[in-house]
Order: C-alpha cells, then structure tokens, then sequence
C-alpha cells in the first residue's frame, strides 16, 4: 500500500516537474519582432510584469518539487511536506491566474479601456504563450490532486476504504 | 482528560475567530467589487461653441478578471459562512467532517488565490498601463473605480491570508495521530 502510495505521489511530482519546466522555458524563449507601419514592435515576456511573475513563480515550484523529490524519503517532513505542497500550490494558481488576465487581454482586448488585441501583429508569439500557460495549468491541477491525494492517503482508516 | 477538553475548546474557538475574520474580508471584498461603478462625462469634441460630450462608465463586468473575483470572493465567503454555520450548530458527520473541511479549505484557498491576484495585475495594468502594447493606464480619468478596485483586492489578500491559516490549522489537526483502539490488520507491517 505504501508502494502504491508513494508510487503515485512521484509519478504526480514528477509530471508537476515537467509541466513548470515547460511553462517556464517556453515562455523564456518566446520572442518576436514585427514590423507595422515602418515602426518595429518586439513582443517578449519581460514587458509585462503578471508574466515575469508567472516566470519566477513557476521556477520557485519547479525548484521545490525538485527538492521534494529529492527528500520523498524521509518521513519525518511529511507534514511539512503537505503545508509546503499548500503553499506551492496557491503560488502556482496565482501565476497561472494573474498570466491567464493579461493574456485575454493580448487576445481579445478590452474595447472599454480602449486596449487593442496584440495577438494580430505576433502570432508567434501568442501560440508559444498559449504553449506556456497550457503547461503552466497543467502544473497547477496536478499540484491540487497531488494535496487530495495526499490528504486521502493520510485519512484512508476514516474514509473506511480497504487500502 | 479536562485539561485536553479546555484546550480543544480553545483551538475550535480560536478557528471560529478566524473563520469570521474570513468571511468579513471576502464578503466585503465582494461587496465593494461588485458595486464598483463609475461614469464621467468627457468633451470629446468642440463642434463651433458648443462642446460635444460622451459619457463614459467604468464597470466591474468590463474586465473577466474582475468578474472572476467577484465570484471567487463570494464562493469563499458562503464557505466560511457555512463552515461556521455548521460548527455553530454542531452538525457532526461522525468523524468525516474534519476531512471534508480540511479538503473544502484548501479548495477555497486555492480558489481564492486565483481571484484576487488576477485582479490584482488586471488593476496594476490599468494603473500603469503597458507602453510596448500601446495600452494606455485608464486610472487617471476613473479614480474613484480604481480606489475601489484596490480596497476591494486588499481586503480578498487578507481574507486569503486568514483562509491560508485556517487550511494550515484544519491539516494539522487532521494529521494529528488519533488513539487507535487497535490497529487495523493492514496496517501492522510485517518487518
């Protein structure tokens, strides 16, 4: 029981690792320039602060699922553990979250504030965000299952479910 | 056996404390977005002597990230409205309602981080804009909106804050060992 455990808490790190990874170099390495008008527009992930967030946010919990790897053995930080995973969690949500808000933006524009779609003028650019953030909410929904997982496995003599 | 009576009638009322607390962050939260409304009249143009005017409103349900918060602020104040309700009025699901509500806390949490902190860089987007997209901030003209908006999202970071401790209390309370009568016979590991 305990293999099946800890088999399925790795494989979930393991995919969570993966995810902010992808998020996190993507978005690094997506930059595009285009021409409009005789006026050169360049389109990278610095220009905006909610995605140099997402950035470094995604690297903080790349890093600690790492070092949770890395530690799954011992037993004695499991709690720890579990309240570090909260904690990595909501961070991951949040990026994920306040990303997702100036992307709509770029995509649709807001016709109240007057803000122009920028999608239009870098394509590129926006399917390699999409990229990210795809990856970037995967990170997030493997990280909330993970904590349901945990927090079941910890209760299965109160839920009453033959391990 | 008294002393033990004392002190978990001291953590249930200090979690009570807190989960009030909770609900009077996000409810207001909820409240001031929600009625967060304003309209100015500009001239636009001057056609011979007179003025030519437009009015313009600044909503809330003009922005998906504010809409998201507003209903964020609310799934978590009926929550904690709720949780409260039920501890009140002693509702006890034998021994799977601690589960229940550690698990639903840090649904909440997670919820509520999202809500606000999209709001939050939807508003400092509108409060300086973005030169390299050509987005102009809308904050000047519309001060009042955007005050609102601010004290809106500071009180959901304090509520997020409160809900953060109360998730951290429910877990630890949760994985606190219980005094087994006798262990369960999948349980006993064979060494």
């Amino acid at each position: 029981m305990a293999k099946i455990r800890k088999g399925v808490t790795l494989t979930l790190r393991l995919i969570a690792l993966a995810a902010t990874v992808v998020a996190v170099v993507i978005m690094v390495t997506s930059k595009e320039t285009a021409r409009v008008l005789n006026l050169t527009f360049t389109a990278k992930f610095t220009h905006t602060p909610a995605f140099k967030y997402y950035v470094v946010a995604e690297a903080i919990a790349g890093l600690y699922t790492v070092l949770a790897l890395l530690l799954a053995s011992k037993s004695l930080l499991s709690r720890l553990t579990l309240i570090l995973d909260l904690v990595v969690a909501m961070l991951l949500t949040s990026s994920i979250s306040a990303a997702l808000a100036i992307a709509q933006v770029g995509k649709q524009g807001n016709s109240h504030a007057g803000w122009l779609p920028i999608c239009g003028q870098v394509p590129h650019y926006c399917d390699k965000l999409v990229v990210s953030l795809v990856a970037g909410f995967v990170a997030a929904l493997v990280y909330l299952l993970l904590l349901l997982y945990t927090l079941r496995a910890a209760l299965s003599p109160v839920f009453a479910i033959k391990p | 056996m008294g002393e033990e009576e004392v002190v978990q009638k001291r953590q249930k009322a200090v979690v009570l404390v807190l989960r009030a607390a909770a609900l009077l962050a996000t409810a207001a939260a909820t409240i001031v977005m929600a009625l967060n409304k304003e309209t100015r009249t500009f001239v636009v143009a001057t056609v011979g002597t007179t003025p030519v005017t437009a009015s313009i409103t600044a909503k809330f349900q003009q922005t998906p990230a504010n809409v998201f918060f507003v209903i964020a602020n609310a799934m978590a104040s009926n929550h904690n409205l709720m949780m409260i309700g039920s501890d009140l009025f002693g509702i006890d699901y034998r021994g799977f309602k601690l589960p229940l509500v550690a698990i639903l806390d840090m649904l909440n949490a997670a919820l509520l981080s999202a809500g606000v902190h999209g709001a939050a860089f939807m508003a400092q987007l509108a409060k300086n804009g973005n030169s390299h997209a050509r987005w102009n901030e809308i904050c000047d003209k519309f001060q009042g909106y955007c005050n609102r908006g601010g004290i809106a999202i500071l009180a959901s970071y304090v509520g997020l804050l409160v809900t953060l401790g109360i998730t951290v209390v429910s877990i630890v309370k949760l994985l606190k060992p219980k005094p087994q009568p006798q262990p369960l016979a999948s349980e006993i590991e064979v060494p």
